[in-house]
């Protein structure tokens, strides 16, 4: 035979997914909420978006010294989180530093893609949030661009529609909570994400906005905290992410409700007025404990 | 309906043969009969060069409780006694029969008109004089999972007509052809190990056979007939017990332990051929399939005829075949060539992939996306076993429950980071196996 056969264990059949394809899957989810921010914000809502992607694929391709500065996707994904974590107009210099600090501390230094302990787009918010205050909380309204603060850090009654459409001020990605839950259900109707972490996730922070809330009592302070701020994009893509977050079915839900509470504990009790960040980098590093303490019941376990 | 937890979707792809009658495959011309054609000790050859041998002959055996007998699928005479290549890889002893073409049966073997009457000891041995091993693939000597230790009551046989590997239709065509013998076949194995209970679980893609077992067991209450969903891996034991039982099987036990024996259609029409028709197991429906290959067939093949006779009747290989699988692709062994390589009792199909379905890919980074925990039909931890293994600490394997491993394949199909999951699986299985009887000397 001239033809060389290929020799190899078992199972022949693989899959058509790949790292790649499931990374473009996220792109896709992300997109109309990426759309509604610049529908709301404009062209530096765009610029923004560019560059943190750029700065993250750039920086993933020379540490890596790849020419292919897509990869396996990670990259991208990275720096459009990023970006869906900033403010509208950051400087362009904000929006470099992010993506660099993204690949380059957050996942490239222990050991690049599925190493990482901590949520990388995360980890570079973080350091944003702590070096740049100013600049990453310089919110604008929308359309008319003009300063204005969050919902969560401003008093009055808060809009549910407005809220929910994303014709609020706030992060590129926080604003639309119909344009990320589009998202999320690609990546429900693909296999990505299951139910567990973003429904124990959101089930506290609703519940804790209920009893705790500023008004006392009631259902629309649970309400507004589920639709404000990074709730819906933290429960949906940052807190799901793969590599940080539990491979157990218990520690996925385990692991959503820790995310919940700590962010509530931040909202309500803390010197910031939003916790997300904070409290899914936490998680994340709870999160191999809790993998190795939900380990589910195999076939045929014997009781010991 | 009814199912077990876990499992993958990985496309049927069974049109190509699932309507094709079988057809009997031409008698080799040389046959090689291996002496070792199941899990156990091989058997000793009882005849030597140049010795006349009719068909049905036994021409092994071994002392051994777990082994089965081989014998002779043509009449003919004995030209040597040598190796060929075995599915798994490596050498087996084979005895190489010249043929006569005549097919003078072995006076052994005769029809027992009063086959109805024998006690469960008769027919146990009948089923071990016969060879008969498991004939889904894991080639187990039959005998010895009909006579399970005595404290284990039986009261369920499970019959595994899923054939929920992709690409096989060997099962589904027996199930069509022959469905009043595999109903004999489970009613011989019910009286064997004295159960009140046979259910026969067929996945859905086959509306067929399922309606044809139905009817054939129509006549006996005690046997259910179930469609179950198309999920791989619907016929695997440990899975079907659950589904039909909702008993699991204790962690390193035997199916016995739950009173429950399984096997597979080819085995149930194999005892009753031989329980009935005196016949040895010396032909076995083979599904000869994928894109490989130019004629896709399903053919009653002689044990021991040579891999190329058989491909040969097929058409032969496309120009690109690019791998050659003996069983299924989830489960079955690939092999460098047909040359050398006989069917056997356990070769349920010859799978010929061309290089559009085979690929070799990189392994990349695991990213944790928990698919295969998903997947996994025993709840082990695929991923962290696969990394334990990849750095050598199998003690940590081990206790991911590394030993639990049905070996499905579901993980390194589902792994989206093509990582060889169940090959490092099947690495730290032997390691820990090696190290568990190197502590209990």
């Amino acid at each position: 035979m001239e033809n060389k056969l290929i020799v190899s264990s078992s199972p022949h059949l693989k899959s058509d997914e790949s790292i790649r394809s499931i990374m473009t899957d996220v792109l896709v989810a992300l997109f109309p909420a990426a759309l509604a921010a610049i529908i709301f914000f404009g062209f530096r809502a765009l610029i923004t978006i560019v560059l943190c992607m750029l700065s993250a694929m750039i920086t993933e391709a020379v540490i890596l010294r790849k020419k292919d500065i897509f990869g396996d996707g990670s990259a991208a994904v990275t720096g459009l989180l990023l970006a869906m974590t900033l403010p509208p107009a950051p400087p362009w210099w904000l929006c470099i530093i992010g993506g660099v600090v993204a690949i380059g501390i957050g996942k490239q230094v222990f050991g690049g893609l599925g190493n990482n302990i901590f949520n990388p787009a995360l980890v570079a918010r973080a350091v944003l949030m702590i070096s740049w205050t100013g600049h990453m909380t310089n919110w604008l309204s929308p359309i008319d661009l003009v300063s204005s603060a969050t919902p969560l850090a401003s008093a009055g009654t808060p809009d549910f529609l407005k809220l929910f459409v994303g014709n609020v001020a706030g992060s590129l990605g926080e604003t639309s909570a119909f344009a990320l839950l589009l998202g999320a259900a690609w990546l429900f109707y693909k296999g990505h994400i299951n139910w567990r972490i973003p429904t124990g996730y959101l089930a506290v922070v609703f519940v804790m906005g209920i009893l705790l809330g500023s008004q006392g009592v009631s259902l629309s302070a649970g309400l507004f905290h589920v639709l404000a701020g990074g709730v819906i994009l933290g429960a949906f893509f940052m807190a799901t992410d793969m590599v940080t977050s539990p491979v157990t079915p218990k520690g996925q839900l385990i692991f959503g409700l820790g995310c919940g509470l700590m962010t509530m504990l931040v909202r309500l009790y803390g010197s910031y007025p939003e916790g997300v960040t904070f409290a899914i980098l936490l998680m994340n590093a709870v999160t191999p404990l809790i993998d190795n303490l939900t380990l589910p019941r195999k076939y045929g376990e014997v009781a010991k | 309906m009814k199912t077990f937890k876990g499992g993958v979707h990985p496309g049927d792809r069974k049109s190509a043969t699932e309507k094709k009658p079988v057809v009997p495959a031409k008698p080799p011309a040389v046959a090689i009969i291996p002496l070792s054609q199941h899990i156990g000790a091989p058997c000793e050859p009882l005849v030597a060069v140049g010795d006349e041998v009719k068909m049905g002959q036994k021409i092994g055996d071994s002392k051994g409780f777990v082994s089965a007998p081989v014998h002779s699928s043509v009449s003919g005479k004995v030209i040597k006694i040598g190796t060929c290549k075995s599915a798994p890889g490596g050498t087996v002893d084979a005895i190489f029969i010249e043929n006569d073409f005549q097919d003078t049966w072995h006076e052994d073997v005769k029809p027992n008109p009063n086959w109805e009457k024998l006690s469960a000891d008769e027919l146990k041995k009948i089923v071990r004089e016969a060879g008969i091993v498991g004939m889904g693939g894991a080639t187990f000597p039959t005998h010895v999972k009909l006579s399970p230790p005595p404290e284990n009551k039986i009261d369920y046989v499970l019959v595994n007509g899923a054939e929920c590997e992709p690409y096989l239709t060997s099962d589904h065509r027996a199930m069509l052809e022959r469905p009043d013998d595999l109903i004999v076949g489970l009613q011989l194995i019910m009286k064997m190990v004295g159960a009140e209970k046979g259910c026969i679980g067929i996945e859905d893609n086959k509306p067929d056979a399922v309606e044809a077992v139905t009817k054939a067991a129509a006549k006996d209450p005690r046997i259910e007939v179930r469609a179950l969903p198309t999920k791989y891996p619907q016929g695997a034991e440990k899975q079907l017990i659950k589904v039909f039982t909702g008993r699991e099987v204790p962690s390193g036990g035997l199916p016995a332990h739950v009173g429950c024996i399984v096997q597979n259609v080819g085995t149930c029409i194999a005892i009753t051929d031989a329980v009935c028709k005196g016949l040895p197991l010396i032909e076995r429906i083979v599904t000869i399939t994928g894109s490989g290959i130019n004629e896709p067939k399903n053919m009653l093949v002689r044990i021991g005829t040579p891999l190329e006779d058989v491909i040969e009747q097929c058409g032969g290989f496309k120009p690109n075949l690019k791998k050659l699988i003996l069983g299924g692709p989830m489960m079955g062994f690939a092999q460098p060539g047909p040359e050398n390589l006989p069917v056997t009792k356990g070769t349920s199909g010859i799978l010929c992939l061309t290089d559009e379905e085979v690929t070799i890919e990189e392994i990349g980074p695991c990213i944790k996306c928990a698919k295969c925990v998903e997947v996994c039909p025993v709840s082990i931890m695929p991923l962290f076993i696969g990394s334990s293994v990849e750095q050598g600490l199998y003690d940590r394997a081990e206790k991911y429950d590394a030993m639990d491993c049905i070996e499905c394949g579901c993980c390194s199909y589902i792994c989206p980071a093509k990582r060889p999951l169940t090959q490092w699986i099947r690495m730290a299985k032997s390691e820990i196996a090696a190290k568990r009887r190197a502590a209990a000397k």
